[in-house]
């Protein structure tokens, strides 16, 4: 099946299978940001934005992004330079593998919810899952972007 | 892995249902459970172009379209105030937002699992299912049916103003539920919904004028528990009982204004 995918602001068009799912699909694009932790629909490695919204890449068959909008870590760089450098300076990250999904999530919270409280912070990224942090770091850093915006220091 | 020899995304019930019936097909919701399944499907059902992703409401129903995801219903507003934020502490924490954003509520509600967390929600609001050939049935009548090869279109939920309260218990979070309850308060009969055990929800009914006690301890007493890898039968009862207890406290201080 010929599908016609926006990635990152341009059209391209693909040949896909009928149970490519769209992980799959990304990667034979180049988008070498976006991983694969679990494949389970359990980890949130896989964390892209489909019409703006975060789903779990893994689990979207490719089909069904047909005609729609897709956004991953190498069209947002300029979004996500931002705020993982607070992220980082917290040595929130150990191996980082789990990071890619870490910060596609925290886009979509931070355009869902500009301002979110540590609680809604934690919500929100509850389904990302990184099995070297206490998941502290993340939350400090993120409080630590959001406190330098208030404060105008960015 | 889920292996797919042809993808149809039906214009028509009609056309979904028909494809439906033939052998080795599937419908899809969100795909979520679905595809954790070994096996090979010769046509897979997409029903995204069959406008079944809507909330609305008349005079006496919400109507939830099948193909509503989860984080539609946690973050709707209006659905939330009348079931006392029902939804958004019964679905927060299934998985995370991204999953929630693709899990559909029909799909949720169809597959029936013992340890779902919104058919526990929703058996205690009373809602009912349409299902396309079949009609429209409580969820509780379709939770005791056996296998159904029809198309869920529409959830409903009666407009009553409900107080509620909802607890799972979790051995970590985002995990499936050891145990589930929900507890809701309208018109002095106070329905409770117990889930996970890991079996799916039994439906309890108590006159508002049961005390907490009464109420948990004939619930624990009369549930059938067994024990998996996540809690013994026994964990479970135990459980059971203080959610119980807790659920109805916490709806009784709303009630009173506390
Ligand atoms: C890793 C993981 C963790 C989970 N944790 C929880 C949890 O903690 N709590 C909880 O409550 N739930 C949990 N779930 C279940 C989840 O919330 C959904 O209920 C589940 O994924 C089914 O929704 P879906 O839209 O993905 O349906 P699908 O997987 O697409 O479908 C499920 C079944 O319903 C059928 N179906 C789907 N839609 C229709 C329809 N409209 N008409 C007829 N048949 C239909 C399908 O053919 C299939 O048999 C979990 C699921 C997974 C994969
Ligand atoms: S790889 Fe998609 S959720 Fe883990
Ligand atoms: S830093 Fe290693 S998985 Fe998160």
């Amino acid at each position: 099946m010929e599908i016609t995918i926006l990635l990152n602001g341009k059209k391209r068009t693909a040949e896909v299978r009928a149970d490519t799912v769209l992980f799959d699909l990304l990667r034979d694009l180049g988008c070498a940001s976006v991983k694969c932790g679990c494949e389970t629909s359990a980890c949130g490695l896989c964390t892209v934005l489909l019409d703006d919204k975060p789903v779990l890449s893994c689990s979207v068959l490719a089909v069904r992004a047909d005609g729609r909008k897709v956004d991953t870590l190498e069209g947002l760089q300029d979004e996500a330079s931002a705020f993982v450098g607070f992220i980082a300076d917290q040595g929130a990250e150990q191996c980082g593998f789990c990071n890619p999904g870490f910060v596609m999530n925290t886009i979509a919270l931070l355009r869902e919810n500009p301002d979110p409280t540590d609680d809604e912070i934690r919500q929100y990224l509850a389904g990302n899952l990184c099995r070297c942090s206490g998941y502290e770091g993340q939350t400090r850093g993120i409080r630590a972007f959001l406190n330098a915006k208030k404060e105008g220091r960015l | 892995m889920l292996t797919i020899d042809k993808y149809l995304r039906p214009s028509t019930l009609e056309e979904a249902y028909e494809a439906a019936q033939k052998k080795n097909s599937v419908v899809l919701g969100g795909m979520l459970w679905l595809r954790l399944a070994n096996k090979r499907v010769s046509t897979a059902i997409d029903l995204s172009a069959l406008g079944l992703e809507y909330v609305t409401e008349d005079e006496d129903f919400w109507h939830i379209g099948a193909y509503t995801t989860l984080r539609t219903l946690e973050t709707h507003e209006a659905l939330n105030n009348m079931t006392g934020n029902l939804f958004r502490d019964a679905l927060k924490a299934i998985v995370g937002v991204q999953f929630r954003n693709l899990a559909t509520a029909g799909g949720s509600v169809f597959g029936r699992f013992g340890f779902s967390d919104v058919v526990t929600a929703l058996l205690a609001l009373d809602a009912s299912v349409v299902l396309y050939k079949t009609g429209a049935l409580s969820l509780e009548d379709f939770c005791r049916m056996g296998k159904v090869n029809d198309i869920l279109t529409e959830i409903r939920i009666p407009k009553t103003p409900v107080h509620t309260a909802y607890f799972a218990q979790r051995n970590t979070a985002t995990d499936f539920p050891v145990l589930n309850v929900c507890a809701a308060e309208k018109k002095e009969t106070i329905t409770i919904v117990v889930g996970a055990r890991p079996l799916g929800g039994t439906v309890y009914r108590f006159s508002a004028a049961e005390t907490a006690e009464n109420m948990a301890e004939r619930i624990a007493g009369d549930a059938v528990f067994t024990g998996n890898t996540r809690a013994s039968a026994e964990y479970r009862r135990h459980l059971c009982r203080v959610l119980v207890k807790r659920a109805v406290d916490e709806i009784m201080a709303e009630r009173e204004g506390i």
